[in-house]
């Protein structure tokens, strides 16, 4: 049966609508079928993270789901492609077997969602390019892609890139493609870039006393050459009751004091080069072991996961914002959440996680000047059963998003795939 | 170097030059537009100096707004533009065109600010790469990706191209390390992607332009991201007896998961020639020099040094030496260097190939050069980021020569669509430009090649900004590998392209 026959055939659709193609092929005649037909389609993975951004109006959906499977994985060129929906525990799965990672550091999106693990696919990584904590040592999803193959909104195959890290052949159209939310391509095969896992790690926690003296720690720790791979600042905000019991219970340590605001770095490496570096950093920030504690490696692992599982805001009901500003503003906006809001902060001082309470919508707006005036932005992640998208989830300013019109026409002149996800016009 | 197509010339363009050159000048400083044959003559190549031409006239503007109004008022009149940088680009990619106005971003050479608390350095992209490193590195900072170029390319060039470099294994290209770029579209649209945070929200329009060469738009400013200098930094030096030996050594290095700062090779013919011109002391009798440098702690780097002696002893390494002194690593780096003007030496005329392969097929990649060279009978001499599986090939030849100078593109062509078939790319670092424009469709099909078109015709619906590079001609490239066109004498010369 033709894909054409099957699109308007009831045994092919289920009642919603839904297309599962099986392949690149499948996926084409999909998409070239809804451009002639001028019907428009939400594009999913294995929708765990498919409650990001806005609500497509579309009438049917395509699921990428059976579209998995490793394809080539060659741990000595440091490369791995692999079909695009193959779920994140997959490949990490087989990495780790080589002692490999995606340095990346994924978030698992899940715990927020249902209270559980759920990190869904690669594509959909790709399509959000959201980093977790290791983000501003060694980037972010966009910087570990060589290159993918997809379908654009006119049902063409299309490539870029290839599976060498250095490549200026044509346009980097994997930039692109990353963190645009299914709206230039259905994803159809992904290569990417793989480097090996760190012997060991350990995690040192200082208990700060103010605002200033944590960014002065932030500074200090991004500015030394013994390198982090991680550092997050948990607040104690002990005017609300249950962020304190949840969070307490989250980062609960045995050798981590979380009835305090505290700060964590981790340093990785070699078992003799961490404690070079972890002594060199206590020197550097000026340190007495009474002022700090240290996780050894069984409990810095688990600590970053809870980290990058973002559980202080499991099963969040609020509307849940990542903000995003360069660091020198940090402390400023500290200052501002306190009162207001909880959070907490990663990349060393440039990424916010801010839980807004359901009834404050127009506290979102506040918190987008903010994050523009200091140089930066915010997407609203989650949004609460009463959020009525008076605010944008995204933010953009009118000459990108002209821009950002041209370009989705470039590749989906009819707006075929994921229309209005990101933007009203894309 | 053979005649290469061009996009047709506008006669009504070069007819209207007095007006055009008087409305320029009224745009910016009249001392900014340069029109007569002696003032245009530096401007008529980059750093692939076979090809000139001569540009209908030179603007050097001073500011954003400047590069605005000109580009709003060649949109209007249909005028090409031609954006140019330091014009060190080894690929094409700032070839002026007759009826184009060269836009030169010479005068933009302030770093505007050092941002210290948010690890940035916001500048103007005419500022060299090495002057941004200049600028931090006595608080002990620096700007991570290096072009051998560094000390004269400018920044602004390094975004058209998204430069590496030899560092770029652990550290990345261009595009992973700036945070925002300002550009000018070729309408005058003023725009601003990323700032100084990390990862603008949206499509990532600064990726798209970093290594676009110049044919999206006028890049006018730039943040990049600095880094802190490593606290130890060492070289080792080790010759192999053979070419197996030393590229199966390199590849075990990565695959063991060591990261270096930077890995090079080089082959028996680049040994001589730069030990020759730098006196390096480099292992004359190796068929096979790599150079590995390792940064970090200092028992980090001692570690690493450790586990990459063993891999080098078991692959039968003939030497091996380790710097003990800053100023015996740069002697290291030193011959690596003048890996270009020592073949300058050798030979009347060099051409330098740059192609990417899997790290795990350089022997059989340096192999095979070694075989295409017996074949056109040209000397050739091999030096490779062999971290990152960048290789370049110098090919050397007497450009008097129209025999020897047809059979060197050749055989540059042929290593090229050798390393495609290896399973790399076309180019790794230098770009497209004009200079392999025609093997595009060795890589791509029409689909992709559309899609990339669209995009340029998205944001440039005329087709004004640095026309005829990138993209090739015709679509007869997959039949021929390059498209070479006499006196224009093409079948059809006045087909449009991009």
């Amino acid at each position: 049966m033709s894909t054409k026959i099957k699109i308007n055939s009831q045994i092919f659709q289920d009642s919603n609508n839904i297309y599962y193609p099986k392949d690149e092929t499948e996926v084409s005649d999909l998409i070239r079928e809804l451009y002639k037909q001028d019907s428009p389609t939400e594009i999913i993975g294995n929708n765990s993270k498919s409650f990001i951004g806005n609500k497509t109006q579309s009438a049917n959906t395509t699921s990428l789901s059976k579209i998995s499977g490793i394809i080539d994985y060659r741990p000595e060129e440091l490369y791995i492609k692999v079909k695009a929906c193959t779920p994140i525990n997959e490949i990490e799965q087989v990495l780790s077997e080589n002692n490999q990672e995606l340095a990346f550091e994924p978030i698992d999106f899940g715990y927020i969602k249902e209270g559980k693990s759920n990190k869904g696919t690669i594509a959909g990584y790709l399509s959000c390019n959201y980093a977790g904590s290791r983000r501003f040592k060694v980037g972010s999803v966009r910087d570990h892609v060589l290159g993918f193959k997809g379908v654009n909104g006119k049902g063409d195959i299309i490539k870029s890139g290839g599976t060498v890290v250095k490549n200026v052949t044509g346009y980097d159209l994997s930039k692109l493609i990353a963190g645009s939310f299914g709206t230039l391509v259905a994803l159809t095969e992904i290569t990417l870039k793989v480097l090996p896992k760190k012997d060991s790690s350990k995690t040192v926690i200082i208990y700060p006393s103010n605002f200033e003296q944590i960014y002065d720690f932030f500074n200090k720790l991004s500015s030394s050459s013994s390198e982090i791979s991680g550092a997050v600042f948990i607040p104690e905000q002990s005017k609300d009751k249950d962020f304190v019991t949840k969070k307490n219970s989250v980062f609960k340590f045995n050798d981590l004091k979380s009835n305090v605001s505290f700060i964590a770095f981790r340093v990785e490496g070699d078992k003799i080069s961490i404690e070079e570096k972890i002594n060199n950093l206590k020197k550097e920030l000026e340190l007495n072991n009474s002022d700090i504690s240290t996780l050894d490696f069984y409990q810095s692992e688990p600590f970053w996961k809870k980290v990058n599982n973002l559980e202080v805001f499991e099963k969040t009901e609020h509307n849940l914002i990542r903000m995003v500003i360069p660091p020198a503003n940090g402390s400023k906006l500290c200052k501002y959440l306190e009162n207001n809001h909880n959070y907490f902060v990663d990349w060393c001082g440039s990424l916010f996680w801010i839980e807004v309470n359901s009834k404050k919508e127009e506290k979102i707006k506040d918190l987008k000047k903010m994050a523009k005036d200091f140089g930066g932005y915010l997407t609203v992640i989650k949004t609460s059963s009463e959020y009525d998208y008076g605010e944008a989830i995204f933010t953009v300013d009118k000459v990108r998003l002209i821009i950002s019109e041209k370009v989705k026409q470039s590749f989906d002149p009819k707006r075929i795939l994921n229309p209005g996800k990101m933007y009203r016009g894309v | 170097m053979s005649e290469i197509a061009l996009p047709k010339i506008d006669s009504s363009i070069l007819n209207r030059k007095s007006e055009i050159v008087k409305k320029l000048s009224k745009l910016t400083n009249i001392e900014n537009v340069l029109s007569e044959a002696d003032e245009l003559r530096p401007y008529e190549t980059d750093a692939l100096s076979v090809y000139t031409q001569t540009p209908l006239a030179v603007v050097l503007p001073e500011n954003t707004e400047e590069v605005s109004e000109i580009l709003k008022f060649c949109y209007s009149e249909n005028i090409k533009v031609v954006p140019r940088g330091a014009g060190t680009g080894l690929s094409g990619g700032a070839l002026p065109l007759q009826d184009a106005i060269l836009l030169g971003l010479g005068k933009f050479n302030k770093i505007l600010e050092i941002d210290y608390e948010n690890k940035c350095v916001v500048t103007q992209p005419g500022v060299t790469n090495l002057g941004i490193t200049h600028a931090v590195q006595h608080k002990g900072f620096y700007y991570a990706p290096d072009p051998s170029s560094q000390l004269a390319c400018s920044i602004g060039g390094n975004v058209a191209e998204n430069s590496g470099g030899v560092h770029s294994l652990k550290y990345g290209t261009t595009t992973n390390n700036i945070l925002g770029v300002q550009m000018v579209m070729m309408d005058g649209t003023i725009c601003r992607f990323g700032g100084k945070s990390f990862d603008q929200e949206g499509y990532d329009l600064m990726g798209l332009i970093c290594g676009s060469e110049g044919l999206l738009g006028v890049v006018t400013e730039v943040t990049v991201k600095i880094l802190r200098t490593p606290e130890v930094v060492r070289a080792a030096l080790i010759g192999f007896p053979s070419i197996k030996e030393g590229g199966d050594a390199a590849s075990e290095i990565i695959s063991s998961g060591i990261v270096p700062a930077g890995m090079e090779i080089m082959d028996k013919a680049l040994i001589e020639a730069t030990d020759n011109f730098s006196k390096a002391g480099y292992p004359r009798d190796a068929e096979l020099l790599l150079i590995v440098e390792l940064d970090g702690t200092e028992s980090e780097v001692n570690e690493l040094i450790k586990k990459v002696e063993a891999i080098c002893k078991k692959n039968n390494c003939s030497s091996l030496k380790l710097s003990n002194s800053e100023k015996e690593r740069l002697s290291f780096w030193a011959g690596r260097k003048a890996a270009f003007p020592a073949c300058g030496a050798m030979a009347p005329d060099y051409y330098c190939m740059d192609g990417s392969i899997p790290r795990g097929k350089l022997a059989e990649a340096l192999l095979e050069i070694k075989k295409l060279s017996e074949k056109y009978e040209l000397p050739v001499a091999n030096c490779f980021h062999a971290g990152d599986g960048n290789l370049h090939p110098l090919i050397m030849f007497d450009g008097n020569d129209k025999e020897q100078l047809r059979k060197t593109e050749e055989f540059g062509s042929e290593i090229l669509k050798t390393c495609v078939r290896l399973g790399g790319v076309i180019t790794g670092e230098h770009g497209v430009g004009i200079e392999k424009r025609e093997l595009m469709c060795e890589m791509f099909n029409d689909n992709d090649i559309q899609q990339q078109l669209s995009i340029k015709k998205s944001l440039d619906e005329k087709n004004l900004l640095n026309p005829g590079k990138v993209y090739p001609i015709l679509r007869k490239c997959a039949e021929e590998g390059r498209v070479h066109v006499h006196k224009n004498k093409d079948k059809f010369p006045d087909l449009p392209r991009f």
